[in-house]
């Protein structure tokens, strides 16, 4: 059944674009970014050479997870992620980025073991029901087709561990210790596709496997999981940003939240929640990949990622400015941007569906807002004694990133459309 | 149950006899194979005999400060360990004492003696000796809930914490491989070690005071008294032995009263007896002397071991 | 009560020896004999993997063995034992606080991870299926060996433990997973060293020592 192993449907053929894409742009952006750094004396050409085999590596990895039928395939290629990056976020050495690095690898590490443990429970119950030929136990089409058979208690106990395990690999509070020092102290192209492609990778793993448990269970048990490690990262991660002073570790916590608003989102369930999550795994991955690439400019330009000491980009780097801005103000749900449109979407049907969850989301989105644009506004507009830059940055990702992200909040092409919503049906929107 | 014939009577007090007499034997064997495997030139084995003979023969001095308690703790301890000795099944399992041998009023047993140990040590108000009685107790605080542990897992086999019961059990039982009786059995030898005051956890052959707690409390005592006390701690040594006996390796112990069948089973108690003392000698020789605070972590090893062989025995079956 | 059958027997107490090696590892101060145990383990389990072949003639069977034999009892250890003496920290030892009170948290582990394995195992058609409970614990145990420690050499120890015990809880409860399965993980676990081969070099090299204190100063600042 080789042929099987690999399959495009409409959930995951969304994730594979959007990856292709991210991944494609981040190259771009990355090509002239590590060549300053190189420039400047904090890598050498050796690991730069490090840096792009690695990062091919692991736009490898994620699109083999996002495009197997094999769960345990998934697992395999979510742990390579993990390897193929571990050496990126150490690249500079420095004390902070070895610390870093070796959280990253050891809690992930520990956390998608417990994931190899569901996925070892969930062939168990498959092997009962498609036989113990071992070949399709663990193909998700096969197991999709039988999950009203599969053994219910085991499953459970399956879901558990995999939504620690993946779970941890998304950033879900409280899990998500790892996440703010991987992104603060590994390059910036590599924050950019942590934030913006694995999480969603991890999510997607997630979502496959409550599909399954789900179908087992019949009880609302995952979904509830599911809401209370969003809720609990969205609150989390808001009054975290209020304590950051380090840029990029501000726009992972705000990673983090965003983490917790579409698990929540697929928590929620139903055709208008899926649809909403998967719109919000889109915008949010380019949104957060185009901050990063200004971010990275920013910090690039003044030599610290220290907030307080990033002031008046308008005057120094107007397109580093504006990117900067218009992408907060994206990624913070103003409309018309497609954060606020999948926002709404989620904010309307949790005061449908979950009101008393309402007002927790709110608060944090509140929270969040306030925090990061309260830190970004002066980094942009501040005062400054520094001169303008000779020359713009090219930064052509960010503001074809931000365009997308304009776009889908103001109209969806139908094909997108139709994707999204066959993939929230797939997902259990019925 | 038949009424108890004066054969069996007869018997009992030969075995309660026996084990008197060989107890010193025991020791002064488990000292001869430790004295050959350091490459020593080994002492007798009658030694401890001559040195209790000795000791009886000598005037005893107490302390002015001496209560009575310090005067009958040596035959409180020495009844109580010939009591220990008569009750454990070491040759038959159906001897007229045998049925009170339930583990744990054993260890109950076995504490008592402790007890007095430990209070006849402080009774004269000697530094050495209150070090001693704090550190026994100590040692005996942690032996004992392994030792407990120990008896329950065995138990399990047989649904029963008589001792008869158990080493029957255990001996009509298909031959396989029980790793829950390993464990077991090696949290059995640690406890024994511990209590015994042998290598790893104290030296008898030392009396360095910074090291040493089953000597410590000994030292006020003279002639008859400590006579007592050391043959009532070869005794010890005797009593733990066949108790581990009777747990793991009941084979060749007789079922019937009959003295005939206690004949046979005679022979095959002292072959035991001989290899038990080589395996006492044995891991004494290839351990070294612990500090005395890490006598908890050996204990509690000993303690884990038997904890161990209980889930083991409870998930396995086995 | 009727006697197992012997391989039965044999695979059981393979199955308790692995769980002592978890308790070994756990009270294990010296960092070298930490990875011996490593290699016992592995041994422990590649013949319980080669009893289990044998007896369900599952032929991937013999290949898991095959692989684990030259991945976790022979090319792991050597890697550890080269990285220790390379580093130089052959005779570290590693400062455990209250080795009996990680026992008995061990114990408790140990009672929940089998009360966990019980639907499990209820379930469970296989001959180890009561062996399940041990490979749970096994991992669990692995995750306190990695709590407690501080050095980073011992933590990768316990990391792969951990994998070791995830690998027999799937013997013992469907006989191994698919092959294509078993092949990446195993790829995985060997990436994953050799990452943290240069991981450690790099470590050294900017702290001069493996010690995981000098790698605590990213917190969240008040």
């Amino acid at each position: 059944m080789a042929h099987e192993q690999f399959f495009i449907d409409p959930f995951n053929v969304f994730l594979v674009t959007l990856t292709a894409f991210v991944g494609f742009t981040t190259s771009l952006f990355s090509r002239p970014y590590m060549r300053v750094e190189v420039a400047r004396g904090r890598l050498t050409p050796g690991r730069l050479r490090l840096f792009h085999s690695m990062y091919q590596l692991f736009m490898a990895t994620m699109l083999t997870a996002l495009t197997t039928n094999n769960l345990g395939l998934l697992w395999v290629m979510m742990e390579a992620a993990t390897l193929s990056t571990v050496l990126l976020v150490t690249l500079y050495r420095t004390p902070a980025a070895l610390e870093a690095g070796w959280k990253y690898f050891i809690l992930c590490g520990v956390g998608i073991a417990q994931a190899l443990f569901g996925t070892i429970l969930l062939y168990f119950a498959a092997e009962k029901v498609l036989g113990a030929a071992g070949v399709s136990a663990l193909l998700w089409t096969h197991l999709d087709a039988v999950k009203d058979e599969l053994e219910p208690v085991v499953l459970g106990l399956a879901f558990v561990f995999l939504l620690v395990g993946y779970g941890t690999k998304a950033g879900l509070a409280p899990l998500h210790n790892w996440l703010p020092d991987a992104h603060a102290e590994g390059p910036t192209p590599i924050s950019a596709v942590l934030s913006g492609l694995l999480l969603n990778v991890a999510i997607y793993a997630v979502v496959r496997c409550k599909v399954l448990v789900e179908g087992s269970l019949h009880s609302p048990l995952p979904s509830r999981m599911l809401m209370g490690f969003g809720l609990l990262s969205v609150v989390l991660a808001a009054f975290f940003l209020w304590r950051q002073r380090d840029i990029k570790r501000l726009f992972a916590y705000s990673s983090i939240e965003h983490m917790g608003i579409i698990a929540f989102a697929f928590g929620m369930g139903g055709a208008v929640a899926n649809f909403a999550a998967l719109l919000h795994m889109t915008v949010h991955s380019l949104t957060k990949s185009a901050i990063f690439f200004a971010v990275g400019h920013a910090a690039q330009k003044t030599g610290t990622q220290i907030m307080e000491r990033i002031r008046g980009l308008i005057t120094t780097s107007p397109t580093v400015g504006w990117g900067l801005m218009l992408g907060s103000l994206a990624i913070l749900g103003l409309p018309p941007f497609g954060v606020f449109a999948s926002e709404f979407l989620i904010l309307t049907t949790a005061m449908r569906e979950q009101p008393w969850a309402t007002p927790i989301l709110l608060a944090g989105l509140g929270v969040a807002f306030a925090a990061i644009f309260g830190r970004v506004q002066p980094m942009v507009f501040g005062e400054t004694t520094a001169k303008r830059l000779p020359h713009p940055p090219a930064l052509l990702p960010v503001f074809v990133h931000l365009a997308l992200v304009l776009m889908l909040g103001l109209f969806i092409p139908p094909w997108l459309a139709e994707w999204y919503r066959a993939a929230a049906h797939l997902i259990g929107g019925q | 149950m038949n009424a108890v014939t004066a054969l069996e009577w007869f018997t009992q007090v030969l075995e309660v006899i026996t084990a008197l007499a060989a107890a010193p034997l025991l020791f002064g064997w488990v000292n001869q194979c430790r004295a050959w495997l350091q490459n020593r030139s080994a002492p007798s084995l009658l030694q401890p005999y001559r040195s209790i003979r000795k000791l009886f023969h000598k005037d005893a001095v107490l302390a002015t400060n001496a209560s009575p308690l310090f005067r009958i703790a040596p035959y409180v301890i020495f009844g109580t360990m010939a009591a220990a000795a008569a009750v454990i099944p070491s040759v038959g399992t159906h001897l007229p004492f045998t049925p009170v041998a339930d583990g744990i009023a054993l260890v109950g047993l076995l504490a008592t003696a402790r007890v007095f140990q430990a209070l006849a040590a402080m009774d004269v108000g000697t530094a050495f000796g209150t070090l001693g009685a704090r550190r026994e107790m100590m040692i005996g605080f942690l032996a004992e809930p392994a030792l407990l542990m120990v008896i329950f897992v065995a138990s399990l086999l047989s649904a029963s914490t008589a001792l008869p019961a158990i080493a029957e059990q255990l001996a009509s039982q298909a031959v396989g491989i029980y790793p829950s009786l390993a464990f077991t059995a090696v949290a059995f030898t640690m406890v024994l070690l511990a209590e015994n005051a042998r290598i790893p956890v104290d030296n008898p052959a030392t009396h360095l005071e910074l090291t040493m707690i089953h000597e410590a409390m000994l030292l006020e005592y003279s002639a008859r008294h400590l006579a007592l006390l050391e043959w009532a701690a070869t005794l010890k040594l005797f009593n733990y032995t066949c108790i581990g006996f009777a747990l793991f390796a009941p084979w060749g112990t007789a079922h019937s009263e009959t003295p005939q069948a206690l004949l046979a089973a005679l022979p095959i108690f002292g072959l035991k007896l001989l290899v038990a003392g080589g395996g006492i000698a044995l891991v004494e020789t290839l351990s070294a002397k612990l500090r005395v605070f890490r006598a908890p972590e050996f204990l509690a090893t000993a303690f884990l071991f038997a904890v161990l062989g209980l889930l083991v025995r409870l998930l396995l079956g086995a | 009560m009727t006697a197992l059958p012997l391989d039965l027997q044999i695979l059981n107490a393979l199955a308790a020896l692995l769980l002592l090696v978890s308790f070994a590892m756990l009270s294990q101060r010296r960092i070298v004999t930490l990875v011996s145990l490593l290699a016992l383990q592995g041994a422990l389990l590649c013949a319980a993997t080669l009893l289990l072949a044998w007896r369900t003639g599952e032929n991937h069977l013999y290949l898991s063995a095959a692989l684990t034999l030259a991945l976790k009892v022979i090319f792991l250890p050597w890697l550890l034992y080269r990285l220790i003496r390379r580093l130089g920290v052959y005779w570290d030892t590693e400062p455990l606080l209250n080795i009996s009170g990680t026992m008995l948290v061990g114990l408790l582990i140990v009672v929940f991870a089998f009360g966990l394995a019980q639907p499990i195992a209820a379930l469970a058609s296989t001959a180890m299926r009561s062996a399940i409970g041990i490979a749970v614990a096994v991992v669990l145990l692995a995750f306190l060996t990695m709590i407690t420690r501080r050095k980073a050499m011992s933590q990768v120890v316990g990391f792969l433990s951990m994998e070791n015990g995830l690998f027999f809880g799937a013997m013992s409860a469907t006989y191994g997973m698919p092959m294509i399965v078993e092949l990446g993980v195993a790829l995985d676990v060997l990436v994953a060293m050799l990452v943290l081969g240069v991981f450690f070099f790099q470590i050294r090299e900017q702290f001069d020592s493996l010690d995981l204190h000098h790698l605590e100063a990213l917190k969240e600042e008040d």
